[in-house]
This record gives structure tokens, C-alpha cells and sequence, in this order.
């Protein structure tokens, strides 16, 4: 041992603290274990509170807002031209990261989790050395690997701080409101994203390596979605890549190949945001029995243990839906089994949600892989120029959809577009944890009148008892 | 489409019966011939098949309470399959070798059992491979019982597995296991509410006056016996008639052949010697292998020798019968009561094993007894009864005028008599045939048929 080397036995250690990290901790404690969480940030929260979910959602509300402020002129109600303070939109942001990673510190405090703030590196499946900390070593019993991933650059050129080429985290710090800002993926980041910067002011352009937005979800759901983004953003290209992008003092050249008009535009800004890879390098694993898939995963089963009997992998580095709700069910599942409860992860569906306006939730079986896979379904859809009240609010632009099996009943899966579908998802994802049948969910009397009707409704086209839309005709 | 079963008609005279166990759950897939039910009746345990191959519905009887003969005992709804499909004939007595009642551990398949359909791992086959529809606190059970979904009958809407149907399906799993082990403890099962003996009982004077008293409810073979010997004395005029019988000579013969008798499985005992003596003396006295019909005024004489033997047991007196004696060799007698008896003791033996009889016997030698009053067994017309043999002093004649006093093994019996078909010298006649039968052997041999 060193001079002055400090190391820390545990039960349990977790490597990383964001939503599966501090889920699997939070969990272990309450079951009796010692804990001791690592991250390289000072608080709990990681890539959802400080540089995701949390400030884009904070952001997107202002959106939201700014774009309603806009539409209900229409409706007799006419506001001024919005004065906006980005310091200030900044700090509110930031005070409420700050909100919330604090309740955190709090909740580990109150719970006994020691933090320790460091880079876990593996020596074994027993060790850990730690950089940039101030304890060198943790011995432990069982580890969490709760990593996460981090956002994909282009292949030649890594991301870095302060350059106008940004990453999602660079571009929620909002360092000014470009003029023309270029966008260059498809998925709900750029999406979320160009949403925020339209609404503060800029002309954004979206480009995209494939046929269509939001690839993850079926396609009449993003169509209500295309229809709005196609106003409020300058431009959505399809099928276009860039062929190389120049970064000069005050603006981003841009080559572009594909379907593109112009083939070279400048931007004031570029946001990169085609994907994430998963964070299992240069964290040592090598030392340890874990195996990592071709792209990067950690090989985990039913209960999030990896190939190394110790260490369990949750959230993002262990693959699936990248989504922070996924990793806090696993997180705790890892934590159930470590003590040795018979928990498992056999969730049936795992919800996902855009938070664009209209937003986009689906989840379970998805109509497009049926179809593909030739699997027997029925389709009921509910569009929203039904619903009483979509027209309170002015907002039509939606459609709920039900998938169907055809000879039990049961719901497979719920896709739904439109204001505030994700706090109607849920509905859908407890049904099918649930094996319900379309008929509980029609049977079951929502309230009146509100958009989350439209589920009671779309299960009533499949059972034949819709009210305010013409049954299907189905053979019996 | 719930289809009810009823406790079927089980035998001469038995109306009701108690219900040990109940085999199955709500939500089971059972096939025609499973057993579902055991229930007690009169001094038997019976197991009751099931008459459909569906699952069921409703379970309407718990253990300890007794049920009527065509009361609902549970209902069946049809399997995803098709129809439930009833047994062709539900009444277990119709079926003498009733292979639906053997055991469980018995190898040989019931005879109209139809081929087990793969139902339980049905629902995941209709939607493609999907999960079995469960709810997540329902699969949480699941993994903290070790049990696989995919082997469930669910009974939810669709197919789909609730907690109930996984507890129960775990449940079952530990009973056949437990039942494999040891039959039933009785201990176990619940003590059900005390009901009256008699319709129109004479009132009890209060006894708590008196001292402290403990109720106990009267059931099953104690209740039965109640109210058989009720009956019998209220139907039949006892008339006895005791004698001794010299049992040296049989004695001897039965010492000879013992040895040989036990290797063949059987217990050459004084009970089958009396078993084949009395069958040779019903012969030749019809009349007390009878019965009276005094509401039809006729007597039923009955061409048929079956001879029922009481057992004492645990739970009170109880007779099988043995059937066809007069077509039995003494040692196959031997085999067949011992087994008998044996499997009477341990509660093994089935309802028809006990019905049918024509004529009782009943020794109660083994344990010691003397002289005794034996209640014939309604509807049969006389019974006989058997006490301890004993060295006893004895006169004989050895020339005319002289007596000797010398020791012999002596057994006290009795034969009681229905007086309203059979009169004191035909009693004395019948014990003259069976007496000389047991005294000597070589006669018995002779005039055996």
C-alpha cells in the first residue's frame, strides 16, 4: 500500500449515479445493504438531470408556451412580441437542475449511500481503482454498472467544448440563439431540440440520413408531428448527409450530399445528434468477466447480472431503450436480486415519449414490426378531430391507436400523438403489464371530457360500443 | 357453459357422506376419471372421478363438510377445446374393478381416461409466441413460488394467469407431494358442525347442572354406526343362542397349515375356518341367508354367499365383505381376508367392498372376550359371534357311565336371530351344522361344497 493511499470496502458499489445508478442504490439501501455510489459529478443525476430529460423538458415547456402564446390569436386572445432573456431562461434551467440534484445529495444522505466523486476503473471483479478522487481503491462484494452513454459524433470529428459544432448537452447550455441553426439527425432530440430553438428564434434546418423523422416510431404517428414541424422549421431534408463541415470564426460551413437544393449552406451553429454509444470503455472491464456485445453493450440477463457473477449492468450501458425510466426498473431489479429476492426484468412494454408539440408516446408492440413480422393484429384508430376535448383546445392534430390481438382481445400495444400524450401512455403500458383486453380498457369509464378519452374510445371501435366514431365492421 | 356435478347415488342405503379433501382448485384442467373429491360415507372413503374432461368452475364443498346425495359438489366449464365431455357412466359402484378409484399410485391407466390434451400451454400458441398474459405483481408470485407460467391453467379472460390460478397451481404441486408420502391425516382435516342423528330425537336433560361436559360432535364411522345399530334394533327381535365348540382338533390343523398359508401371503386364522363352516351351514339353512322385506311381506332369499367380517378400527366398527365364499379355497380365504382386513385398518378399502353382504360374522377372540350379544347387521337375519378360545375343563363320556373332566381349548359363540323369519330351532339346527364343522375338520372337508 502507498503512502497516503486511501481505500474503501463496500457491499455494494455502484458506478454511476444518473437515473439506474442512484435507482439501484437508493434500492440497495432500503433493503438493508452498504452502498457506495461513484460518479464523476459531485451530485446524483447524471446525463437525465444535468444535460437531458430535465432541462430539455424545462426548455420545451417554454416552447410550449410561446407557441400557444402565439396560436390563440385566433381565438381572440392577442399577445406582444415575447421579450426573451436568455441569461435569465438559463438560470431558471439551471435552478431547477439544481432543485433536483440537491434532492438527490438529499436522498442518499437520508438513506446512508456514501458518494464518493471519481472514476471508477476495474482492477478485478472484487476492485476498483478510482482517478480524479480522493480515495484510490473500493473493495466490494457486488457492483452496478450504471455507466450510461454518452452522444455519437460524426466519425471524424470528436466533439469538443465550446466549438459551434455542438452535442446535445453543448446545445442545452444555450450559449446564444443562433440564427440559423442546422440539426443533423432525425430522431426526438433533434426533433425536441429544433422545437426549442424555433420557438427562442431560430431558423432551424433539420437533416436526415434516412426517409423519415422519429424512424423508432410508427409512421401515421409522426405524420400529425411532420405536419406541425413543417411549419415551424425552416426546412426538414431527407436523405441527406454531410459530406464535410468547415468550423470557422463565427459560422459553419457546411457540404451537404443528397436531397438537398443547395449543396453547401453556412449555419451559425450545428448540432450533432445521431445517436448514443454506450460508456463501457476505458473503465477497465476487461479486468473483470463481463462481456461486451459488437456495439458496445454489456451482455446482461432476466436479472441485469453480466457474465462476471459480482457485476450487474443497468440503464443505458446494458442496451435496449435508452430511456431513464427503463434503467430505474432495472436499477432496482439489480439491487432485489444482489439481495437475493427473485425479481426479474419481464416488463412487457417500456413506454417512450417525444416531447415535441404534438407530443408522440407508444408502447408495446408496435403496428410496423407486426406487420413486418407478419404477426396476426387488429388496428383501431381514434383520430383526434373526434375528440371534444381536442377542440376545446384547439389542438386536432392527434390520433390514439390500439393494437389489437385479434383472437384474445388483449392490447399489444398503444400508440398515441397529440398535447399531452404522455400523460396517457401510461394507461396503455399498465394494460398490457396487465394482459388487459381491449374491452377492460373500453369498459373502463374515463373521464369526460379529456383527451386521455380517446383510449376508452379507440378500445370501444375494437368492441363495438364507440360513441362519437362509427364502429368497425367486424366479422364475428 | 358451467356444467354441475352431483354427488352420485353411492350404494345401498347411503344417502350423505363427509368430504375429506377436496383433490382440485378453481381454474384446474381435470380429464374424465381424475380424482377430485374424497369423501367418507357410511364406513368407507371413497374417491370420487371427475365425470367431465373440462376445468373447473366452482368448487362448492370444503373438507369437513357432509354432503347429500345429489347435492352440487362443483361445476365444470368447457375447455378452450370444446365441450366438457361427460363419463359415460358416473356412479362409481357401477364399475366392480372400478379402475377410476385406484389409487394414485397405482401404474395402470384408468380405463376411460381420453387422451390428455397439451391445453396448459395453450394461450401463448394463438398470439404467435407472446408472453403469458400475467400481471407483474402475478409474475413476482410466480418466480417466489418456482412456478412457470407456461404450465398454468389460467382462468383469466384471454388466457390470462392470475395470482390465484399460480398459488393454487403451487398448492397443488405441494399436496401431491404430501399425498404421496401418507394417506390423509384426519387430524388435519376440519371438524365440521355436529348434526342430529335422528329426525325426531328425545329431549336431554341439561347435564351442565350437573358438572362440566364437553360436546363433541358425532361423524362419519361413529355417526354411521349410530345409526345402523339404531335401525337394526328397532327393526329386529333378537333371540341368542350361545354354545362351545371344541376347537382342539381345528386348532391342530391350523398349526400344520399355518406355516404354508403365510408363505403363500395369507393368515391362516380361526375367522376363516368360521367363514367357510358358516357358509356350508347358510346353505343348508337358507333361510338365514335372508333378508325380510316386511314392507313387501316377502322374504328375499339370497342364492349368493357373501360374508361380511367386523374390524375394529381406529375409527369405530367396520365390515367388509368377503364375497363368494362357498367358492373359495381356505387358503385363498386366508389371502383374501388378510389383505381385507389389513387395508380396513388402514382406511384403504373401498365403499362396494362393504356392501352386499349376506351374513356377519364377527370374532372378537383376538382380543379376549367371552360370551356376547352380537346386533345383527340390518337387513341381514342372524350374525354370529366368536370369543377367546380358552383351555376349559371339560366332561367327556369315555365309556357309558363313566366321565372323564379333561382339558380342551373351548370358544365361546353366539348366534343371534331375526325372530320374525327364523325361530329358535332353526337356530339351534344352524349351529349344530356350523359347531360339527369346526369341531371336525375332516367333516368340514367332507360336506364342504
Amino acid at each position: 500500500m502507498v503512502m497516503g493511499e486511501l481505500s474503501q470496502d463496500t457491499e455494494v458499489l455502484v458506478i454511476g449515479a444518473g437515473p439506474g445508478g442512484y435507482a439501484a442504490a437508493f434500492r440497495a439501501a432500503d433493503l438493508g445493504m452498504d452502498v457506495t455510489m461513484v460518479d464523476v459529478e459531485d451530485r446524483p443525476g447524471g446525463e437525465c438531470i444535468f444535460r437531458g430529460c430535465i432541462p430539455s423538458k424545462a426548455l420545451l415547456f417554454l416552447a410550449d408556451l410561446l407557441h400557444d402564446a402565439g396560436r390563440v390569436e385566433g381565438m381572440g386572445v392577442t399577445f406582444s412580441e415575447p421579450k426573451l432573456d436568455l441569461d435569465r431562461i438559463r438560470d431558471w434551467k439551471n435552478e431547477v437542475i439544481d432543485q433536483l440534484a440537491d434532492g438527490l445529495v438529499t436522498l442518499s444522505e437520508k438513506r446512508g449511500v456514501q458518494r464518493i466523486k471519481g472514476r471508477a476503473i476495474f482492477e478485478s471483479s472484487k476492485e476498483v481503482r478510482l482517478q480524479d478522487s480522493d480515495v484510490s481503491r473500493i473493495t466490494f462484494r457486488h457492483a452496478v454498472l450504471a455507466t450510461g452513454s454518452h452522444p455519437r459524433p460524426l466519425p471524424d470529428r470528436p466533439f469538443e467544448k465550446g466549438s459551434r459544432i455542438m452535442d446535445s448537452a453543448g446545445a442545452l447550455e444555450l450559449p446564444d440563439i443562433p440564427e440559423r441553426l442546422l440539426i443533423l439527425g432525425g430522431g426526438y432530440v433533434s426533433l425536441e431540440m429544433g422545437t426549442v430553438y424555433a420557438a427562442l428564434g431560430s431558423q432551424v434546418t433539420v437533416a436526415v440520413r434516412s426517409d423519415r423523422l422519429l424512424r423508432g416510431a410508427d409512421p401515421d404517428l409522426v405524420e400529425p408531428l411532420f405536419k406541425k414541424l413543417q411549419e415551424i422549421l425552416s426546412n426538414i431534408h431527407f436523405n441527406t448527409n454531410v459530406a464535410s463541415m468547415k468550423e470557422k470564426e463565427n459560422r459553419v460551413e457546411v457540404k451537404f450530399e443528397g436531397d438537398v437544393d443547395k449543396s453547401e449552406q453556412s449555419f451559425d451553429r450545428v448540432l450533432v445528434a445521431i445517436g448514443r454509444k454506450p460508456s463501457s470503455q476505458g473503465i477497465g472491464l476487461e479486468n473483470t468477466k463481463v462481456k461486451v456485445n459488437d456495439r458496445g453493450y454489456v451482455d446482461v440477463d432476466e436479472k441485469r447480472r453480466t457474465a462476471d457473477e459480482n457485476i450487474f449492468a443497468i440503464g443505458d450501458v446494458a442496451g435496449g431503450p435508452l430511456l431513464a425510466h427503463k434503467a430505474f426498473r432495472e436499477g432496482k431489479v439489480a439491487a432485489e436480486a444482489i439481495k437475493g429476492l427473485p425479481s426479474a426484468f419481464d416488463v412487457r412494454a417500456i413506454p417512450a415519449v417525444v416531447y415535441t408539440d404534438p407530443q408522440v408516446a407508444w408502447c408495446g408492440l408496435r403496428e410496423e414490426t407486426a406487420r413486418k413480422e407478419k404477426q396476426k393484429i387488429e388496428v383501431v384508430r381514434y383520430p383526434w378531430k373526434f375528440s371534444g376535448r381536442a377542440a376545446t383546445v384547439g389542438l386536432q392534430n392527434g390520433v390514439t391507436k390500439i393494437v389489437v390481438d385479434p383472437d384474445s382481445g388483449r392490447v399489444l400495444g398503444v400508440g398515441i400523438t397529440g398535447r399531452n400524450t404522455e400523460g396517457m401512455i401510461s394507461e396503455g403500458v399498465l394494460a398490457i403489464e396487465m394482459g388487459a383486453l381491449a374491452e377492460d380498457v373500453g369498459f373502463t369509464i374515463h373521464p369526460h371530457p379529456t383527451l386521455s378519452e380517446t383510449l376508452g374510445e379507440a378500445a370501444e371501435i375494437f368492441v363495438g360500443s364507440v360513441t362519437h366514431h362509427l364502429p368497425k365492421k367486424r366479422e364475428k | 357453459m358451467a356444467r354441475p356435478f352431483k354427488l352420485p347415488d353411492l350404494g345401498e342405503g347411503v344417502h350423505e357422506g363427509e368430504v375429506l379433501n377436496v383433490l382440485v382448485s378453481v381454474g384446474d384442467h381435470v380429464n374424465e376419471g381424475d380424482p377430485i373429491l374424497e369423501v367418507e360415507t357410511d364406513k368407507a372413503t371413497a374417491e370420487i372421478p371427475s365425470p367431465f374432461t373440462g376445468k373447473v368452475e366452482e368448487i362448492k364443498v370444503k373438507a369437513g363438510e357432509t354432503v347429500q346425495v345429489g347435492d352440487v359438489l362443483m361445476t365444470f366449464s368447457d375447455t378452450e377445446d370444446g365441450e366438457a365431455k361427460p363419463a359415460a357412466e358416473a356412479p362409481p359402484k357401477k364399475e366392480e374393478k372400478s379402475e377410476k378409484m385406484e389409487e394414485k399410485k397405482k401404474e395402470e391407466e384408468p380405463e376411460k381416461e381420453p387422451e390428455k390434451p397439451k391445453e396448459k400451454k395453450k394461450p401463448p400458441e394463438k398470439e404467435g409466441e407472446g408472453p403469458v398474459p400475467a400481471s407483474p405483481a402475478t409474475r413476482r408470485v410466480a418466480r417466489e413460488l418456482s412456478v412457470d407460467l407456461r404450465e398454468v391453467s389460467p382462468s383469466g379472460p384471454g388466457g390470462r394467469v392470475t395470482m390465484d390460478d399460480v398459488r393454487a397451481f403451487a398448492e397443488k404441486g405441494k399436496a401431491e407431494k404430501a399425498e404421496e408420502k401418507a394417506p390423509p391425516e384426519r387430524e388435519e382435516k376440519e371438524r365440521p358442525e355436529a348434526r342430529p342423528i335422528e329426525e325426531k330425537a328425545p329431549e336431554m336433560p341439561d347435564f351442565t347442572k350437573w358438572g362440566e361436559v364437553e360436546r363433541v360432535p358425532v361423524r362419519s364411522i361413529r355417526r354411521a354406526t349410530a345409526k345402523q345399530m339404531a335401525l337394526a334394533w328397532s327393526q329386529i327381535p333378537h333371540v341368542y343362542n350361545q354354545d362351545m365348540v371344541d376347537m382342539s382338533k381345528l386348532e391342530e390343523f391350523r398349526q400344520k397349515h399355518k406355516k404354508e398359508v403365510e408363505e403363500k401371503g395369507g393368515k391362516l386364522s380361526v375367522t376363516v375356518f368360521a367363514l367357510k363352516a358358516a357358509a356350508t351351514a347358510l346353505k343348508q339353512h337358507p333361510r338365514f341367508n335372508a333378508s325380510l322385506d316386511s314392507g313387501a311381506g316377502e322374504m328375499v332369499l339370497k342364492h349368493y354367499y357373501h360374508i361380511g367380517v367386523a374390524v375394529n378400527t381406529e375409527e369405530g366398527l367396520v365390515v367388509p365383505v368377503v364375497r363368494d365364499v362357498d367358492r373359495k379355497s381356505i387358503v385363498e380365504l386366508s389371502i383374501e381376508l388378510n389383505d381385507l382386513v389389513q387395508r380396513t385398518r388402514e382406511r384403504k378399502v373401498k365403499l362396494e367392498e362393504m356392501q352386499g353382504g349376506t351374513f356377519t360374522i364377527t370374532n372378537v377372540g383376538p382380543m379376549g372376550g367371552g360370551y356376547f350379544a352380537p346386533i345383527i347387521n340390518f337387513p341381514e337375519a342372524a350374525i354370529l359371534g366368536m370369543g377367546a378360545a380358552r383351555m376349559q375343563p371339560v366332561v367327556i363320556e369315555r365309556e357309558k357311565g363313566k366321565y372323564d373332566v379333561v382339558p380342551r381349548l373351548a370358544m365361546p359363540v353366539v348366534l343371534s336371530i331375526d325372530h320374525r323369519i327364523l325361530d329358535g330351532a332353526d337356530a339351534l339346527r344352524f349351529m349344530e351344522t356350523l359347531i360339527d364343522s369346526l369341531e371336525d375338520p375332516e367333516e368340514m372337508f367332507m360336506t364342504m361344497t
